[in-house]
């Protein structure tokens, strides 16, 4: 009996190891594609349209009551300690360096992500890949690579649009309703954010887009059994990247602030 | 042109092919049938370098496809045509452009010259009308069409048909597999096509195999499989329950 349970442990252990290999594998077949011509600058249009723009209503309106909220959680905190005129710092050190790029690149993955991977994995379960394979061309070039050059792009940006919208829904709440001057909110934060904090939340957001694109794409382009491989595989994709990019996040911030 | 050498392979300890060996020569036109399971696509993928044999070998004009990888692999595969079991259009392009697809992406054709074949292939078959619509637009029959004109646009050497009348009406079925005869009189590409379509698939290939438990007992002139005494053939081709198959 205990050997049988240290057998199915290596077991387990071993499809694992061996999975995280052929993830780290296909992010470096990934890069390697996307640095080597030709690259399909429309179909990579196309996915920044679909990750990026399509997006914006999520952000904004995530963005804006993240603030808001923020702001209103912030002022009574601060208030106890007589500090609420450092509510604009605090709004905005909190969405540039950490809330931004976090809640953007998740809400991405719920939207972008999963319908990244279902696509993918339809094309997978109907041979669409395998015919692509079979006309002598790479598919990573095709369904890999636009996805990541968009991602890359497009996740800094919606992290900024993301943070502007929450600054400003900060200043609503602050400003307009618990009655914070627009000086202080907006001069406070001057004084207190630095480039280095804008700079540090911009590589968290580009590597966010990096984790969201690898694990959507390689769940989609790893798709067996069907619809309900499908579904799995959405479900995973959207799971596994959300918990990645926590963890990410937290040696992201231990490296760059 | 494409040898088939003691091919084994096997998928999670059950073995699928077992020790398979076939010729098939430039410009023939072979059949591969069998009961399902018996190892016809899984041969299919492994002569067209999908899958590769755990034992034995594949060559195809000098090149061994068991050792042949990224852009050999790619540069070999762009002599293929391949027709699936479901098609495998890109749903989210037109006719036209699933046609168009292998010719954009893999000569610089330009654009005027890519119209004017994917015109001649919509001509050939019969599909001159459909070429605005999306692949969900069409019936099953269109569909498949569309996928033989996609494989032949770049006037492929080899073709590979797998189960590709899968899901279609006996009339509609039988006009498809003599498309692909008339086609492969056109083109002389070789050809290899899985099929359950028996007898109709005898017309048009040159030589049938049959594929059983993972072994080729057979490969002949379509003639000599109709009139062939071996029980287990015989019980395969007239489709009884009583012989020496068990139907699972």
């Amino acid at each position: 009996m205990p050997s049988n349970l240290i057998s199915c442990l290596g077991d387990y252990t071993l499809k694992r190891v061996s999975y995280v290999g052929r993830m780290g594998q296909f992010l470096i077949h990934a890069v390697l594609a996307a640095l080597t011509p030709p690259i399909k600058i429309r179909r990579a249009i196309k996915q920044i349209h679909f990750i990026g723009w399509q997006s914006m209503t999520v952000i904004v309106l995530t963005g804006g009551f993240t603030g808001m909220v923020l702001a209103l959680q912030g002022y009574h905190s601060l208030k106890r300690v007589g500090s609420e005129a450092f509510l604009g710092p605090l709004v905005a050190l909190s969405l540039i360096r950490e809330l931004g790029p976090v809640i953007a690149a998740l809400m991405v993955t719920g939207r972008a992500g999963s319908a990244i991977t279902a696509e993918i994995g339809v094309m997978r379960i109907s041979d669409q890949i395998d015919a692509i394979e079979l006309m002598g061309l790479n598919p990573m070039r095709y369904l890999v690579v636009p996805n990541l050059i968009a991602a890359i792009i497009s996740m800094p940006l919606l992290a900024v649009i993301f943070d502007l919208v929450g600054i400003y829904g900060g200043y609503l709440v602050g400003v307009k309703i618990l009655g914070l001057s627009t000086g202080t909110y907006f001069g406070e934060i001057t004084t207190y954010l630095d480039l280095e904090d804008i700079v540090g939340g911009l590589y968290k957001a580009l590597s966010f887009g990096v984790i969201l694109a690898w694990i959507c794409c390689f769940k989609g382009y790893y798709t067996y059994f069907g619809a309900e491989g499908v579904s799995r595989s959405t479900t995973e994709a959207v799971v596994l990247t959300s918990v990645l990019i926590l963890v990410w996040d937290y040696f992201m911030t231990a490296a760059v602030f | 042109m494409i040898q088939i050498e003691n091919v084994h392979k096997t998928f999670e300890s059950q073995p699928v092919l077992r020790g398979l060996s076939c010729e098939v020569e430039k410009g023939e036109f072979l059949a591969l049938i069998g009961m399902s399971g018996s190892g016809k696509s899984v041969l299919l993928k492994h002569i067209a370098g999908m899958i590769q044999p755990d034992e034995g070998r594949i060559v195809m004009d000098g090149n061994d496809m068991s050792h042949i990888r990224g852009r050999a692999l790619e540069d070999l595969r762009k002599r293929f045509g391949v027709v699936f079991q479901h098609g495998a259009l890109f749903d989210s392009l037109t006719v036209y452009d699933n046609i168009a697809f292998p010719l954009r992406e893999k000569t610089k054709m330009p654009e005027s010259e890519i119209r004017e074949k994917v015109f001649q292939q919509l001509d050939a078959v019969s599909l001159k009308d459909a070429e605005e619509k999306y692949p969900a637009e069409i019936s099953g029959g269109m569909a498949k069409r569309t996928a033989l004109a996609r494989a032949l646009v770049t006037e492929p050497e080899i073709m590979f048909f797998d189960e590709p009348t899968t899901g279609l009406d006996p009339i509609i079925a039988n006009s498809i597999l003599k498309l692909f005869k008339s086609c492969h009189e056109r083109f002389g590409f070789t050809g290899i096509i899985v099929s359950h379509d028996i007898p109709e698939v005898f017309e048009i290939v040159d030589r049938v195999a049959m594929l059983h438990e993972g072994v080729l007992i057979k490969v002949a002139a379509p003639g000599e499989f109709l009139d062939s005494e071996d029980a287990l053939i015989r019980q395969f081709i007239t489709g009884s329950t009583e012989g020496p198959i068990q139907a699972n």
